[in-house]
C-alpha cells in the first residue's frame, strides 16, 4: 500500500495541491500554494445563484489553484476526465495499482464521511485518493483530521455527480518536478496579480470595489424583505466561514503566506502588510459576528451597522493591497 | 486572530471533526490551530439547514393534499431546488417545475423517473412515496 502523509489543512484546493506536491518531492505548505496561486478575491455576482442565493466568492474559480500553481511554477499538471463514470473508476484504480495517489474533484453532498449539516450540493471539493483496500478508497481529505475512507460506489457517484461545476471525474497529479523552483522570482508576480485585481479591475462588483458595493446594497435592503435579507446576511457568513478557508474568508491564510513571503524575500515590508490583512481578517470575523447576533436574535437587526463594518474591511483591504504594490516587488 | 482567540464552541455540526484555521501564535508569527466550532458559523449553518427542512416539511403537506408530486418533497429532502435538480436530472426546469404537479408526475414514462431516481439515489419506491415522518435520510 501507498505510504501518504494525511496533512490536515484549512481549504480543499490549497490542501490538496499540498499535498500532491509534497508526496512528489516538493514540500511547500498551504499558505505558500494559495498565495502563488494568486487564490485571494473578493466577488459578488447576483446573477448566478447558488443555491438561491447570489454568487459571493472570497476565492477564485475552482481550479485556479492547481493551476495558477502550475503555471507561477513551471510544474506542469496532467488532467483526465471521463464520460463514461466506471471508466473514471477503472482508472482511478489503475493509478492507485500503480502507487500513485490522485487529487479528485468530487461532490460534497456524495462523500459518506461528510457531517450530515455540511452535506450541501458543492460539486468543486478537492481530495486525494492515496489507496484501495477492498472497495474502500483511502483518502486524504484535506479538511479532515484523519485519512478517512469511501466505498467504490459512493466516490463513483460523489465524482460523477451533474450540475454547476460538475467533476467529470476529474483526476489530476503533477508531473515530474525536475527542479525545486525559485520562489524569490514566483512570490512578487503572484502578489501583485492578487493586489492589481482588488485594487484595480474595473468591475464593480469585484475586489475592493466590490466589498464597497455590497455594503452599498446593505444599506438599501427593506425590512419588509427581512427573510431573505437575512437569509442573504447568513450566505455572506457562510460562504466567508463555513466553507473552509482558514478564517476571514481566506484572508488569514493570505496573511500567513505574507508572512512567509517576507521571510523568504526578507522584506519587512511584507511583514507590515501581513499585519494588515491580519486586521483586515479580523474585521471579516467581526462582521461575522455581528451578523450571526443579529440573526440569532441577540442583537437589533442593523442593516446600517453591517454595511459599517464592511466599509471598515473595505477600508483595510484597500490600505493592504496598496500596501503590496508600494513594495513594488520584482 | 490570536491561537488563544481561535473559538472552541463544540459545534455539533462538526460531530466531533476540528477545522484548521490560521492565527498567530505568542511571538506573532502564523501558525495554524484546530477550532471544535465558531457559535456565529453555527448559527449560519443551522439557518441554511433550517430553510431546507422547512421547504421539506411544507412541501410534505402540499403532497398529503395531493397539490404537489412527491418530487417536490424530494427535491427539498436532498437540499435541492429546482435549478439543482434540474442539472442533477440533465432536464430543463420547465419540466421539472411540470413534473412537481401530481397529475403530470403519475404519468411520466420509467426513463424520465429514472433520472429522478439516479440523482436523488433513490428506488422508484421510495420515489413515489412519502418516507415516514421522523426519517428525514432518503440517500
Amino acid at each position: 500500500m501507498t505510504e501518504f502523509d494525511h496533512q490536515q489543512t484549512a481549504h480543499c484546493e490549497s490542501g490538496a495541491v499540498a499535498a500532491l506536491l509534497r508526496h512528489n518531492g516538493l514540500d511547500l505548505s498551504e499558505p505558500m500554494v494559495f498565495g502563488l496561486s494568486s487564490a485571494l478575491t473578493y466577488a459578488y455576482i447576483p446573477l448566478v445563484k447558488m443555491g438561491g442565493m447570489p454568487l459571493l466568492a472570497y476565492r477564485m474559480p475552482p481550479g485556479r489553484i492547481i493551476r495558477g500553481v502550475s503555471k507561477r511554477l513551471g510544474i506542469p499538471f496532467h488532467f483526465e476526465r471521463f464520460r463514461r463514470p466506471t471508466d473514471g473508476t477503472t482508472a482511478l484504480d489503475r493509478y492507485l495499482e500503480q502507487g500513485r495517489p490522485v487529487g479528485l474533484q468530487a461532490s460534497v453532498y456524495w462523500l459518506p464521511y461528510f457531517p450530515e449539516n455540511m452535506r450541501f450540493h458543492f460539486n468543486a471539493h478537492n481530495l486525494v485518493a492515496y489507496g484501495k483496500e477492498g472497495d474502500d478508497y483511502l483518502i486524504s481529505d484535506p479538511t479532515f483530521e484523519e485519512p478517512m475512507r469511501a466505498d467504490t460506489a459512493s466516490l463513483q457517484r460523489a465524482r460523477f455527480v451533474k450540475g454547476m461545476l460538475a467533476p467529470k471525474g476529474v483526476i489530476y497529479y503533477p508531473e515530474v518536478i525536475t527542479q525545486s523552483p525559485d520562489l524569490t522570482k514566483a512570490i512578487p508576480g503572484a502578489i501583485r496579480s492578487t493586489a492589481n485585481m482588488m485594487l484595480r479591475t474595473p468591475l464593480p462588483f469585484v475586489g475592493v470595489r466590490g466589498i464597497r458595493h455590497v455594503a452599498r446594497h446593505m444599506d438599501k435592503l427593506s425590512p419588509a424583505n427581512e427573510h431573505y435579507n437575512k437569509l442573504l446576511i447568513g450566505h455572506m457568513v457562510r460562504m466567508q466561514e463555513e466553507i473552509g478557508t482558514g478564517g476571514a474568508g481566506f484572508r488569514f491564510l493570505f496573511a500567513s503566506f505574507l508572512q512567509e513571503s517576507a521571510g523568504i524575500l526578507s522584506n519587512d515590508g511584507l511583514k507590515a502588510a501581513a499585519d494588515q490583512f491580519t486586521d483586515a481578517g479580523d474585521e471579516w470575523r467581526r462582521f461575522a459576528l455581528y451578523a450571526a447576533k443579529m440573526l440569532k436574535g441577540r442583537s437589533t437587526l442593523d442593516y446600517g451597522k453591517l454595511a459599517t463594518q464592511l466599509r471598515q474591511v473595505a477600508e483595510m483591504e484597500q490600505q493592504g493591497y496598496r500596501m503590496l504594490l508600494d513594495l513594488k516587488l520584482r | 486572530m490570536k491561537v488563544d482567540e481561535v473559538p472552541q464552541d463544540d459545534s455539533k455540526s462538526f460531530e466531533g471533526q476540528r477545522k484548521r484555521l490560521y492565527a498567530r501564535n505568542a511571538d506573532g508569527e502564523y501558525t495554524t490551530a484546530l477550532s471544535s466550532g465558531w457559535e456565529a458559523e453555527d448559527v449560519v449553518l443551522d439557518q441554511a439547514v433550517e430553510e431546507y427542512n422547512r421547504f421539506t416539511r411544507e412541501a410534505r403537506e402540499r403532497v398529503q393534499r395531493g397539490i404537489s408530486s412527491p418530487l417536490e418533497y424530494h427535491m427539498y429532502a436532498h437540499r435541492m431546488d429546482l435549478t439543482v435538480l434540474a442539472q442533477a436530472t440533465g432536464l430543463f426546469r420547465w419540466q421539472v417545475r411540470r413534473h412537481l404537479k401530481p397529475s403530470v408526475f403519475s404519468r411520466l414514462s420509467p426513463r424520465k423517473l429514472q433520472r429522478y431516481e439516479e440523482a436523488f439515489q433513490m428506488t422508484s419506491e421510495q420515489l413515489r412515496t412519502l418516507p415516514a415522518e421522523d426519517d428525514k435520510n432518503n440517500d
